[in-house]
């Protein structure tokens, strides 16, 4: 146990900014003062927030010059909105003139603000727009994901679209979040007070055996960092045959893992003994447990 | 929601710094936003909140608040979502303490 940990999970937007880049070298844009907030939620009577739930700018990471939004779930659990989704699209639009050695986003969202309705679907079209330009420019969107509120629906899309994805075990990934598939599918198909199926099933660890996320990390702001600094020269790969190669990889999970009704079924057909225990594990031993086993 | 809106004037100017943000905007919560003012000869604190109908408890809570720091030129600014006085005035002292920083 590292004493210096600094968690991820528990610190907000700003924090975990100033925590992850080089010390003292962010700059927020349209920060709070600007006062850029929802003009969707005053109508229903429902409070803003100065920065409508996320933080833009621009700092340094290992000397590298960088831009990165982070989301912060305490504000309507990070759900993007027509401002707050504007921020991340300003932001990822500014990377094609400033040419960044990446974009990194800090996910932590519930995904489309439903007060904002189609306000909020547009921006998060236009996220994912800005994204794939962004990385068809050749510059890496780098996607980090340790948040209490995980990171789901239209936000968990445009994760997928990005070169990268460091998760910690705390993070979650997924489309539909654990209280949406039990209220359209019922509890018998899948019960989201049951937490240790909810992080067996959309935890960091099992997107990471599965191979939607590329690194597991500890809940440590500084390992975040590392794990972000190791990626910054991924070269983005928005060709047909790396297209083809991942519906391909996708076809053949389906094929592999379609019949199994639970995670733990899918790691012991991945071939890992005792799959039980790897929920127990801290995140050194699972990537030892786990080494080569990967989806 | 409710907006209120109180000044105070007189007290000692802080040096100008850059503006915070402290605090979220959740159940419970608030966020507070410092910012100077300089040459205002008044501490503004205005205030949305989800709770209706609790101003004279926030003006006993805004009093407590300028009679400890005594600062003037400043700008504050409230996002409340139904925070309890205990934790207000908790989270206007973190904001100040932000504010002011390294000058404090």
């Amino acid at each position: 146990m590292n004493a210096h940990r600094h968690s991820y999970y528990e610190a907000g937007a700003r924090e975990r900014l100033h925590g992850l880049l080089d010390a003292g070298s962010f700059r927020e844009l349209l920060g709070p003062a600007e006062r850029m907030t929802s003009p969707h939620l005053p109508p229903l009577d429902a409070p803003v927030a100065f920065d409508d739930g996320v933080v833009v700018g621009r700092g340094r990471l290992a000397g590298r010059s960088v831009l990165a939004g982070a989301q912060e779930g305490g504000f309507n659990g990070g759900a993007v909105g027509e401002v707050h989704g504007a921020k991340l699209t300003g932001l990822l639009e500014r990377a094609l003139d400033e040419r960044p050695a990446a974009v990194l986003l800090l996910v932590e969202s519930g995904g489309v603000r439903l007060h904002e309705a189609n306000a909020g679907l547009i921006a998060v079209s236009e996220v994912m727009r800005a994204v794939l330009a962004v990385r068809s420019a050749g510059i890496p969107v780098l996607v980090l994901d340790g948040g209490q509120f995980g990171c789901f629906g239209g936000m968990g899309i445009v994760a997928r679209c990005c070169d990268a994805i460091v998760i910690s075990e705390e993070g979650r990934l997924g489309l539909s979040g654990p209280e949406v598939i039990e209220t359209t599918c019922g509890v018998e198909e899948f019960d989201s007070r049951d937490r240790a199926l909810v992080w067996r099933t959309v935890g960091g660890k099992h997107r990471y055996l599965l191979g939607e996320a590329d690194v597991l990390v500890a809940d440590d702001i500084g390992a975040f960092r590392e794990a972000a600094i190791r990626l910054l020269d991924t070269v983005p790969d928005l060709s047909l045959d790396a297209l083809d190669a991942e519906h391909g990889r996708l076809a053949a999970r389906l094929e592999r893992f379609g019949t199994c009704r639970d995670a733990l079924d899918i790691w012991s057909a991945l071939g890992i003994g005792q799959p039980a225990r790897l929920p127990l594990l801290d995140t050194d031993e699972f990537l030892t447990a786990t080494a080569d086993r990967r989806a | 929601m409710e907006t209120l809106r109180f000044e105070y004037l007189g007290g000692t100017p802080p040096a100008v710094q850059a503006p915070t943000l402290t605090g979220v905007v959740g159940s419970g919560n608030l966020e507070v936003l410092v910012e100077a003012a300089p040459g205002s000869g008044s501490c503004v604190i205005e205030i949305t909140t989800a709770a209706v109908g609790f101003g004279h408890i926030w003006q006993a809570v805004i009093d407590d608040f300028h009679a400890r720091h005594g600062l003037c030129d400043l700008r504050i600014s409230v996002n409340d979502v139904g925070a309890t006085p205990a934790v207000v005035s908790l989270r206007l002292d973190q904001a100040i303490e932000t504010f002011l920083g390294d000058a404090a």
